[in-house]
């Protein structure tokens, strides 16, 4: 095995108060980890930074063999870390088709081309539909992103995420405020999804945290307090103690 | 293709050319032929606009100096091409020299407006207009203050006896560019670069994420947008012959936003729409009222307010219907032509008033008379201000009467699209 995404005393403030406080972590080639925390502990931060939303404090992100520390995300993405948002982050007024499509180009080799027919593309269009296929929108392509309902936008968000085909896919927060059902359509959909991949996933409900994932960290305050199996996390005192009153198993 | 394939594809800009073509049969004489040229011109300047506005969500103040300075540089290269200090370059082909040099410009002026978009991209673009605008009153030597310049479209060979001379000839060569440039415009919208502009309109954040550089993304976009409005620009040198710095003042930008709102930004057709209608309202109230600006102004106001989507807006609005079922839309007919009449009653009421106050504060003669609608009238006298009090009044109550009729078929007819769609 080989460490795909290295984190190393990794700082960020916001103003005076410190967010991320020294985290060291890092991902295996392939493997399904899981970030779990109270909220406000940081993860979605983590992911800001990972993805070059926000400019680290101090400290180094490495992805594969490339330094990505403050690099720009379109940079980032290209190098083949892909993103979600906690939030849903798609774009409202173009259909579903065009939604994933957008998140396709880049890696068909499109760039800016302002003189080819992008309907002529076959291989973006085909692309394009298997992912369609993939999170099982495909009979809705033509409905603007805007209106799906949400569990649909949830799903779309990962489409546009996995479109680009990165190796590395960082989840956040994928199945919140979903039903019983439509969690479990979600979490089978990141199964297939991540089987080729490295995947990060950001996760509050914890039947699926331990369902999917190979390893677990615990992000407390701005720091990792543990880092292991999941059988190891929870026989774990710390994390324990840190879920304290919570419905942690 | 068969044919019925060449026509649902290609049908509108068969259309389109041929409209183009056959205008100056009907429309020969000296002015609808130069109100057409102009169309053709406002055309491209509209669509070029709309690249920014409404393809990428840049909303450009000054966007009117990729449109003059093109024009400039044309009467500039006609004359030196007079003088034989340039060598010959076929008339023809100028709107593409210009559009190269508006070009230029914008890759220069968009490295630094197109960095962010919002506020910041429009308060740049007023800056730069401004710019520019005090530069052409500045360097008198190359734009030559209020005056302008002025060149001779009739220069060097005449192949095939062609020498753009004639109204008929430009109006031609205006034509063809305007159809080449729409046809261009469009089918930049449909190419990957096309597509992301609209994402990043939508969603710069998440553009970024999808590996897009949104700055380069918005760049392009104003460089694409700066090259056509060089060849609006130069096409405008080339009808009238002149270029001032009223083609590059910020009343020229705020036109041309104008236009292409009022058409509607959210579709193609809505800036070919406006340009054509604000052209050709532009020429016919210029020649009967003096409070033209005042009235365009109401109609902006008015399209921002009710119709966000411009008058494009309002016809795609009615796709759902005629999608469904084009014989549901005549059931709308006889709502819409009470709310239209009712809206035409009113309007000349208060028209009217106005265009007795404007004589009334702008007349130096001391008499007090004027003509409206036809009607030599005295503005000392109380009955034509009372009569146009009440056509106004009673054009209003209609108004209320009627719009709440128009709503109530619209919606109904809207229903009944969708019930038979899920049928
Ligand atoms: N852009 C920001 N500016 C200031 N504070 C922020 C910003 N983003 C996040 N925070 C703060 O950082 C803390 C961690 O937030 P977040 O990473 O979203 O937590 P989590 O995803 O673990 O719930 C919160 O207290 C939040 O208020
Ligand atoms: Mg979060």
């Amino acid at each position: 095995m080989s460490a795909v995404l290295e984190l190393e005393h990794l700082r960020k403030n916001f103003g005076a108060t410190e967010i991320i406080r020294g985290v060291d972590l890092t991902i295996q080639a392939g493997e399904r980890h899981a970030i779990i925390g109270p909220n406000g502990a940081g993860k979605s931060t983590l992911y800001n930074l990972i993805s070059g939303l926000h400019e680290v404090t101090s400290g180094k992100i490495r992805l594969r063999n490339h330094d990505i520390t403050n690099r720009r995300p379109f940079e980032i993405n290209r190098l083949g870390l892909s993103r979600s948002f906690q939030v849903t982050n798609i774009f409202p007024r173009m259909s579903v088709f065009e939604n994933v499509r957008c998140g396709v180009l880049w890696s068909m080799g499109c760039k800016y081309s302002f003189w080819r027919r992008v309907n002529g593309n076959v291989e973006v269009q085909q692309r394009t539909e298997e992912i369609l296929e993939s999170i099982h929108l495909a009979d809705k392509r033509h409905i603007p992103a805007s209106l799906l309902p949400y569990a649909d936008q949830r799903a779309l968000e990962i489409g546009i995420t996995i479109a680009g085909g990165a190796d590395v896919v960082l989840l956040d927060e994928p199945t919140a405020g979903m039903s019983h059902t439509e969690t479990a359509r979600v979490v089978a959909l990141i199964r297939e999804i991540s089987q080729h991949k490295t995947l990060v996933v950001v996760e509050h409900d914890m039947s699926v945290v331990f369902d999917l994932a190979d390893r677990i960290s615990v992000l407390v305050y701005g720091e990792i307090i543990a880092s292991d199996t999941p059988d190891n996390i929870r026989g774990n005192r710390a994390v324990r103690e840190a879920y304290l009153g919570t419905d942690f198993v | 293709m068969s044919m019925k394939g060449l026509l649902n594809n290609y049908g509108v800009w068969m259309v389109a050319a041929l409209i183009i073509l056959l205008v100056p049969i009907p429309f020969g004489s000296g002015f609808a032929l130069s109100i057409a040229s102009q169309m053709t011109i406002a055309i491209v300047f509209a669509l070029a606009y709309n690249m920014l506005l409404g393809q990428g969500g840049m909303l450009s103040f000054g966007h009117a100096i990729f449109f003059g300075l093109a024009g400039y540089f044309t009467i500039h290269y006609l004359n030196w091409m007079g003088q034989g200090v340039v060598s010959y370059f076929p008339v023809s082909l100028l709107p593409l020299l210009g559009g190269l040099v508006s070009m230029v410009l914008g890759v220069l002026i968009g490295l630094v407006s197109t960095r962010r978009a919002g506020t910041t991209f429009a308060m740049i673009s007023l800056g730069f207009g401004e710019m520019v605008t005090a530069l052409t009153l500045i360097i008198v030597s190359f734009f030559n203050g209020e005056e302008g310049i002025q060149g001779d479209r009739w220069v060097g060979p005449e192949p095939l006896g062609i020498t753009f001379g004639s109204d008929v000839q430009v109006y031609y060569l205006a034509g063809a560019w305007c159809f080449a440039a729409a046809v261009a415009m469009y089918a930049i919208t449909r190419t990957p670069f096309g597509r992301m502009c609209n994402a990043v309109r939508d969603n710069p954040e998440r553009a970024q994420f999808v590996g897009y550089n949104t700055q380069r993304v918005r760049w392009l976009a104003f460089t694409l947008s700066a090259f056509f409005s060089g060849i609006a620009g130069t096409l405008h040198a080339l009808v009238f012959e002149h270029v001032g710095f009223e083609t590059v003042d910020i009343a020229r930008s705020g036109f041309v936003l104008f236009m292409v709102y009022i058409g509607g930004t959210g579709t193609f057709l809505g800036p070919v729409l406006g340009a054509v209608l604000i052209t050709w309202l532009t020429s016919i109230l210029s020649n009967f009222t003096e409070a033209w600006y005042l009235y365009f102004g109401i109609i902006f106001v008015t399209i921002v307010m009710y119709a966000p989507g411009g008058l494009a807006g309002l016809i795609f609005m009615h796709e759902p219907i005629w999608l469904t079922d084009p014989r549901l839309l005549r059931r709308l007919l006889w709502p819409y032509a009470l709310g239209l009449a009712s809206v035409l009653v009113a309007l000349v009421g208060i028209i009217g008033e106005m265009e007795m106050i404007y004589h009334l504060s702008n007349d130096i003669t001391g008499e007090f008379v004027m003509n409206l609608y036809g009607f030599d009238i005295s503005l000392r006298n109380t009955v034509p201000w009372v009569i146009c009090a009440i056509i106004g009044a009673i054009g209003l109550a209609l108004c209320r009467k009627s719009f709440p009729l128009v709503a109530q078929h619209w919606h109904q007819v809207m229903h009944e699209a969708r019930e038979r769609v899920l049928q």
